[in-house]
């Protein structure tokens, strides 16, 4: 069979979907951002919400979310997404409210907005990027950063001593009365990928029943940040980032 | 049933970062010795009759560069 028969209207199997925009993404080649923006493009597309949905976007490379997603936006300073979002979901309650943060901005400058819109149980989505570094800026140490891990701020590792720990601010999450789904994925593989899927679409299912927050937090990659090549920097991230920050859902009433 | 699959890659949105490659079970995909305009080897389907069309390398493409299709034969 000819390779002309096969594509063709009718056989298209998978592809871009139409929410997302015809410009050309920023980030670096083999960036996690990317296969997650599509990713919401795809639940917002399938739910048949796009009317309805408004994100907010964040302080860090993610910041331009706006020019990929083909629906309303707003843009919240350095981590006061969840703040933004709070209102917005208040005063329009029948609309999806998601914010799309960082490690940098959502457990760093953004801690006590997280921690408080979801100790209120305000009923947004919380999609939230962990690659251990600070992506937009050079590669700074971030709070989610290894210990032993270089960074452009540890040169010689992070030590605990003088940088403290690791902070796994999705367990803390999950401790709140006020979240009711609290997951960790990641993008790295397909199968991962569809699992991450799902996972969004039942924070944006979650949303509208008025249970709670719902926080997913995806295992990324930042390979310019962490000096690898794409492959390789998620080869690192199963061996050394998994351990740390292990998959699977942490919370779900 | 065999089936069949092919890929079309936006050669100028892909950014030859390679994670296609890394998952593609048939190994179809290679990159391209071309650059496009912004100086990126872009991926290609080197071995068009192994493809499945299983679709693993668009899900995991994070530009959404890569179309697939796939007939049942």
């Amino acid at each position: 069979m000819d390779i002309k028969d096969i594509i063709k209207p009718e056989n298209r199997v998978y592809g871009k979907t139409p929410l997302l925009t015809d410009n050309v993404m920023h980030y670096c080649p083999g960036c996690s951002h990317g296969t997650v923006h599509k990713l919401i493009a795809e639940v917002i597309d399938e739910m048949g919400i796009q009317e309805q949905t408004i994100g907010v976007s964040p302080v860090g490379c993610s910041v331009f979310a706006y020019n990929y997603l083909d629906i309303d936006w707003q843009q919240a300073a350095h981590g006061r997404a969840p703040a933004l979002a709070t209102a917005t979901k208040r005063l329009h309650p029948e609309k999806y409210v998601f914010t799309y943060q960082g490690d940098g901005d959502l457990a760093s400058i953004g801690t006590a907005e997280i921690m408080h819109a979801c100790n209120r149980g305000e009923n947004i989505v919380v999609i939230f990027i962990n690659n251990a570094i600070y992506g937009m800026t050079g590669g700074q140490m971030a709070p989610t950063t290894l210990i032993g891990m270089k960074t452009a701020t540890t040169p010689y590792g992070r030590d605990p001593k003088l940088h403290g720990n690791p902070l796994k601010i999705t367990e803390l999450i999950a401790q709140l009365d006020g979240t009711c789904f609290v997951t960790r994925q990641s993008v790295h593989n397909p199968g991962n990928v569809r699992k991450a899927k799902k996972a969004i679409r039942k924070a944006f299912e979650n949303s509208m029943m008025d249970k709670g927050t719902s926080f997913v937090e995806i295992v990324g990659t930042c390979n310019s940040g962490w000096k690898l090549s794409p492959v390789q920097s998620n080869e690192w991230m199963v061996e050394n980032m998994f351990p740390k920050y292990p998959l699977g859902d942490i919370k779900d009433i | 049933m065999a089936l069949r699959g092919a890929i079309v890659v936006d050669n100028e949105k892909c950014k030859g970062c390679g994670v296609c490659l890394a998952n593609c079970p048939t190994d179809t995909i290679a990159l391209a010795k071309e650059v496009n305009s912004k100086g990126y080897n872009f991926a290609f389907m080197a071995s068009p009759e192994s493809c499945t069309g299983c679709t693993n390398c668009a899900t995991v493409c994070p530009d959404s560069c890569i179309t697939v299709y796939r007939v049942k034969i």
